[in-house]
């Protein structure tokens, strides 16, 4: 039986989180299908990696390690996946969701013609019936995903296609360790027999990366805005509630497109996927998109004026009215009663 | 000074951003009609780098490339109002259905007979999908490098493009052969406004299709000024293996699309009065949930 496959991205030498859980959501896959789950790193030094991926319950990892390889560039990434992909023959490939899996999973598809689905929220096996061709598909991927500003969900399938691909955003899938003695097999591949001088036209002339400041994913309280905050003044609002009660600052992608905050604080679809013990929705109408990023959090209080906004069908609390009287009295009422 | 030849890929796509409440038709499909069909917002930013480099090298020349139907000719004369010099819409009914794949294999074959670019830019992605997969795909089809997430093109020295990524966790800076393709992120410069002149020289640029239902006493200027004839492809202008194109061509088929229906969790309501609010913020610190 063909595997499951995942690709594992290095951060700082290390597994990123993303892959983590995506390992955990390919052993789960590959047990269901009563397949292998395999991986792939790629990097520079990357000994004793394997001490991290086992335990997942991965039975083989494949490591390409050479100087060249790291950071990450699109062609001798895309080289190496893509051979070894036709080597190998995976039935299913993941991938994160993040500005390396974006990059490599539509080359890799392309090179392969398999089809790939991006910012998957779910990922289950099933069968399929094509009626007009008379043929029955069993056990294809099932990759879900909302669709056209998050008012319809699509599940999209590859019947032929393989390996169909996905790409899942961090924080979407949990990850688990399954057994920390799990043993796998490490094959190390000979790079030069996989990559091509001509993969490496492309220089990395300068490289700042910072570990974002913003720990959104890690708070237990999430003070999140939308557009309906009017006005990036009125935004600041939610840091001085979010500062009174430990927590952070999030925001819808309206939000974010409006300019009122950045990106990294983005939550939702694409952006960050978040389980906090409160999450406060300040004037967030809660279109799919959001709520796929939120609604798992263990009690959320939506404040909007629409009393028919999305949002509320998800919330423990509805506040109806302003947010810019509401917040004020909020941090009024908690300073007064948490002493 | 040399100038570059740089195609810009666009999308015309509907306004997934200011979704109303007809969005949905009652029978749970999308009223396209109820949404306006925009010029992708990242496909600006692209055409805006594209512009620096013309405002940089003179003799550079933009053309936008479009897929879609008819009606994306819009988004073609809008390019050229801010200084893109001509367009391509590629429109036929083959291409109905195209996944990501498919859409890129019908734009990459028709790179390859435009022919002789130094530069292909696209906006990361589009808004109806936000898969942005046709950039990377392109190249691949192509077999060129691609620089992504690209936030500025900061110079092109000895046949080769500088560029600044905006990634999630920082930025880097790359240096990349010509020719290749570059998406541009949104948090790049937005795109200049139309220029005056330019409108009034674009205005009445037209397809064929859109020239034989317009009025006929114009038709000669069509002859005499060639700058207003935006070009039309069809599958029979680009080669092509039929079984790559549209549905049959895409990979990936949708199996079911689902409206959205949303059982209340049966919230409590609260209004906004300080009697209220003084009561949700005991309740939530006698939980623990706060303090």
């Amino acid at each position: 039986m063909n595997s499951v496959f995942v690709y594992c991205e290095i951060e700082d030498g290390q597994i990123a989180e993303v892959s983590q859980e995506l390992l955990t959501k390919g052993r789960s896959l590959a047990t269901e299908l009563d397949c292998n789950l395999e991986a792939i790193a790629i990097g520079y030094q990357l000994t004793e990696i394997e001490k991290v991926v086992f335990p997942y319950g991965v039975d083989v990892l494949y490591v390409a390690d050479d100087k060249r390889l790291a950071p990450y560039t699109t062609l001798p990434h895309t080289s190496i996946v893509v051979k070894l992909f036709e080597e190998q023959k995976p039935q299913i490939a993941l991938m994160g969701a993040s500005s390396i899996g974006r990059d490599l999973g539509p080359r890799v598809s392309s090179a392969l013609h398999s089809g790939l689905t991006a910012d998957c929220t779910s990922l289950v096996i099933g069968d399929h019936e094509d009626k007009k061709q008379g043929k029955v598909y069993e056990n294809l991927l099932y990759q879900i995903r909302p669709a056209f500003g998050g008012n319809i969900i699509a599940t999209i399938i590859n019947p032929d296609c393989r390996p169909q691909m996905a790409t899942v955003r961090e924080g979407v899938m949990k990850k688990e360790i399954l057994d920390p003695k799990y043993k796998g097999k490490v094959v190390n591949l000979e790079v030069s027999k996989y990559v091509s001088d001509t993969d490496f036209v492309v220089e990395i002339i300068e490289r700042h990366m910072e570990k974002s400041k913003v720990n959104i994913k890690g708070a237990g309280i999430i003070v999140a805005g939308g557009y309906g905050m009017g006005s990036k003044e009125n935004f600041s609002l939610l840091y001085e509630l979010a500062e009174v009660l430990g927590g952070e600052v999030g925001a819808s992608r309206a939000a974010v497109d409006a300019g009122y905050t950045d990106h990294e604080r983005q939550i939702g679809q694409t952006g960050i996927t978040v389980r906090p013990k409160l999450y406060i929705a300040c004037g967030i109408s809660g279109q799919i998109q959001h709520r796929a990023g939120m609604e798992e959090s263990a009690q959320i209080i939506a404040i909007n004026t629409d009393p028919e906004a999305p949002i509320n069908m998800v919330a423990d609390y509805v506040i109806n009215g302003d947010v810019s009287e509401i917040i004020p009295k909020m941090i009024k009422f908690y300073k007064k009663n948490s002493k | 000074m040399k100038g570059y030849k740089i195609i810009v890929l666009a999308k015309q796509v509907p306004d997934t951003r200011n979704v109303g409440k007809d969005a949905m038709k009652a029978d749970g499909t999308v009223n396209r009609a109820a949404l306006a069909a925009i010029f992708n917002p990242e496909d600006l930013n692209a055409l805006e780098q594209a512009l620096r480099i013309k405002d940089s090298f003179p003799g550079s020349t933009i053309t936008i490339l479009t897929m879609g139907p008819g009606r994306a000719a819009e988004i073609i004369r809008e390019g050229m109002f801010r200084g893109a010099d001509d367009g391509i819409l590629l429109t036929d009914r083959a291409f109905a259905g195209s996944d990501t794949l498919a859409t890129s294999y019908a734009i990459g074959q028709t790179l390859k007979k435009i022919k002789n670019f130094d530069i292909i830019i696209a906006g990361r992605q589009a808004i109806d999908g936000d898969t942005a997969q046709v950039g990377p795909q392109v190249a691949e089809k192509l077999g060129l490098p691609q620089v992504t997430y690209v936030e500025e093109i900061k110079s092109i020295e000895n046949g080769k493009v500088i560029a600044k990524r905006r990634l999630e966790s920082g930025v880097e800076v790359v240096s990349c052969p010509m020719p290749l393709v570059i998406t541009v992120n949104g948090s790049a410069p937005d795109c200049r406004a139309r220029n005056a002149r330019l409108l009034m020289k674009y205005k009445h640029a037209k397809t064929v299709s859109e020239l034989q239902t317009s009025n006929e006493d114009y038709l000669h200027l069509y002859n005499e000024r060639a700058y207003l004839n935006i070009p039309e492809w069809s599958v029979n202008d680009i080669e092509s293996v039929p079984g790559e194109l549209g549905l049959t061509g895409s990979p990936t088929k949708v199996k079911t699309i689902e409206n959205v229906v949303l059982q209340s969790k049966g919230a409590k309501v609260i209004s906004s009065s300080d009697i209220d609010i003084e009561d949700l913020m005991k309740d939530l610190i006698e939980s623990h949930t706060i303090g």
